[in-house]
């Protein structure tokens, strides 16, 4: 009983007072005051200040003699224990001291290593207890058991993993279910939703992510015309092929979820590109020469609209009278036609005249263009 | 016996050879009497080469922390446990060349999925899962090459695919159950056409099939065209036909006298082509009054 609250006292003493660093050097130099207390782990046999500091113990001034209380706690210890085995260790360090103060010091830092678990905030720890599953840790640091009991996997819940198809450049040739064949590249996002049975259910669970969203691609195109693949089809076969994907790794119960698949690349195989571009030039020849139709129709009705107009004004004022009107518009118009041009007049029945006109002229003869 | 006894730590220390001893002796035993069994292993425990006991075999529809799995314990020397894989395992096969009852050649890809269900029944009849896999391997090969044998190829690019690969599913789990192996799933990863004058016919056929698209494209193209400079002509017609036919004799003045400005004077400013010279007779209606009111 008394060991044990000494024991207890003692480790108290180690954790707030001692330290790692002060224990072993307490035991080399009992008699304290000589520096011993804040010296290094490497050089407390020596007695020297030359190993880095120990943190944990005094301020800097190790060579100040100390008060009443003098020595470190630990030193303390010692001294008590030495007392009650009577003397019997010698200083400096006996084997007996040196292998429980190791085992202490591995015992703790066995504990500090493998019961504490630092989770990132992305990460998850999944517990096994004896290989048995035993819970998670969220992120933040996690307590479990030591560790042949205790083991915790970390996994990262929130990475957002992808993978292309193909792997490099390079055709991935896919039949589609009018019988074609369409070349198409795509990026599968992916991350896991349920740790364990990531970790547990499948053995290689990122092949099999890729198996299935692969088949599922082909599944889909398979049920996909090529017109739908190369075009306006893309977004749902995405989402058919992660559904679909997603679907095939829950009845695995992977404990993965797809984010999200991405056509990057949809074309012709390259021995058949040039016909598809044909389509589409010819897609565009058709819609120009729709165009070019529809400008002709509306030259067309505004010509027709315009003479017509142009007409039915006309006729509005010939019918208030019509013999003016109509011998007004027989002058006017022979009076702009006759004067830009030379004119002759004959005699009919008289000797035909030479005319000195130039052999190549047009000439027109009016006679009797209104009644 | 306490740590914190330096009278127990100094004798080991004084004389360390029996007690390092004794305690790798006690480690050594504690290691062959306890297991640890993970979530991802099964194991056969055999007792003298012969299988006593089954430890956290699959269960359908186990939860992870409900399992056989944690810490076992055998009697040591006597009892042996051989681990077995739990976790779902995959049969890949080589591309297979498959000929659909229409005779197109179709090179097939596929994999299976399988996870060890009864571990002893396993380990008596194929000793590990790989060989499992390997005994598999083959049989997926043929129930595809039957299946997909059995079928058009048409039948492989729609939903018909779904109940092939049930079909073979059911074929490979009946050889599968013979190594206690079940079949979770069997997926078609790729079909192919395979090189050489399949997927060249392929692509000849794609290739007419866009040229003909690309034709009847033109081709529609052209009629709509035409169709629309129809209707155009048809509309002005109409329009024509409202306005002049009010008193088509006007009509035939009133056009005269633009087709005379415009055939000798030119429309917009510009004069027509050549000069014109008239030559006119004195009884030219134009030159009535010329003649003097006669």
């Amino acid at each position: 009983m008394m060991e044990r609250t000494g024991w207890k006292m003692r480790l108290g003493v180690l954790l707030n007072e001692g330290g790692p660093w002060g224990r072993k050097g307490g035991g080399g130099s009992s008699s304290g005051g000589s520096g011993g207390g804040s010296g290094g782990g490497g050089g407390d046999d020596s007695g020297g200040g030359g190993g880095p500091r120990n943190p944990w113990s005094q301020p800097p001034g190790g060579g100040k003699p100390r008060g009443p209380r003098g020595n470190s706690a630990l030193d303390e210890l010692i001294n008590n224990l030495r007392a009650r085995f009577g003397g019997n260790f010698p200083a400096g360090g006996n084997n007996g001291t040196m292998i429980r103060n190791a085992l202490i010091a591995a015992g703790f830092l066995w504990i500090v290593l493998t019961c504490f678990w630092q989770i990132g905030p992305q990460q998850e720890g999944v517990i096994t207890r004896f290989g048995k599953y035993a819970g998670k840790l969220g992120p933040g640091i996690g307590l479990t058991l030591p560790s042949p009991i205790d083991h915790v996997q970390k996994v990262d819940i929130q990475a957002i993993n992808k993978f292309d198809i193909p792997d490099a450049a390079g055709e991935n040739l896919i039949l589609t279910g009018d019988q074609n064949i369409v070349d198409l590249g795509y990026s599968v996002r992916w991350g896991v939703r349920r740790s364990e049975l990531f970790l547990f259910q499948l053995a290689k669970p990122e092949d099999t992510i890729k198996e299935v969203v692969e088949s599922a691609m082909r599944e889909v195109m398979s049920q996909t015309s090529v017109k739908d693949a190369l075009g306006p089809g893309r977004g749902t076969i995405e989402q058919r092929v992660a559904e679909r994907a997603q679907q095939v790794l829950d009845h695995y119960r992977a404990g993965v979820s797809i984010r999200g698949v991405a056509i990057s690349r949809a074309v012709p195989p390259a021995p058949v590109v040039e016909a598809f571009n044909m389509v589409t030039v010819k897609q565009q020849e058709k819609q120009a020469n729709i165009n070019n139709a529809n400008t002709y129709f509306q030259q067309v009705t505004a010509k027709a609209s315009g003479e017509a107009t142009a007409f039915d004004k006309v006729y509005e004022q010939y019918r208030l009278a019509p013999g003016v009107t109509r011998r007004r518009m027989y002058y006017d118009t022979m009076e702009a036609v006759l004067a830009n041009s030379d004119k002759t007049i004959v005699e009919p029945n008289s000797i035909a005249p030479y005319l000195p006109l130039g052999s190549n002229k047009p000439r027109v003869s009016v006679e009797g263009a209104a009644k | 016996m306490s740590y914190d006894n330096p009278s127990f730590i100094e004798r080991i220390a004084q004389n360390p050879v029996p007690w390092i001893v004794t305690s790798v002796a006690g480690l050594f035993l504690l290691f062959s009497t306890v297991s640890v069994v993970p979530e991802t292993r099964q194991g056969v425990v055999l007792r003298l080469s012969k299988p006593d006991r089954i430890i956290n075999g699959y269960h359908k529809g186990e939860v992870f922390g409900e399992t056989g799995a944690g810490l076992i314990a055998k009697i040591p020397f006597f009892e042996e446990i051989i681990w077995i894989d739990k976790r779902i395992l995959d049969i890949d096969m080589d591309p297979q060349q498959v000929l659909s009852t229409d005779q197109l050649r179709l090179n097939v890809d596929a994999y299976a999925r399988f996870r060890i269900v009864d571990p002893l029944k396993m380990y008596t009849a194929a000793r590990t899962s790989d060989s499992v896999a390997t005994a598999l391997r083959p049989i997926l090969g043929s129930a595809l090459r039957n299946e997909l044998g059995k079928r058009q190829f048409a039948d492989l690019l729609s939903p018909e695919r779904d109940r092939v690969m049930d079909s073979i599913r059911g074929r490979l789990n009946r050889v599968a159950a013979q190594y206690g192996a079940e079949i979770v799933d069997v997926r078609i990863k790729r079909a192919d056409l395979p090189d050489g004058s399949p997927l060249e016919s392929a692509y000849a056929r794609m290739k007419s099939a866009r040229t003909q698209e690309a034709l009847t494209i033109e081709a529609d193209g052209f009629r709509q065209a035409q169709i629309i400079r129809a209707e155009a002509d048809a509309k002005a017609a109409q329009t024509y036909a409202a306005a002049f036919g009010k008193d088509p004799e006007f009509y035939d003045f009133y056009r005269a006298m633009q087709s005379y400005k415009v055939t000798f004077i030119g429309v917009n400013g510009e004069a027509p082509k050549g000069n014109t010279s008239f030559v006119l007779a004195p009884s030219n209606d134009y030159l009535r009054e010329f003649r003097g009111g006669k």
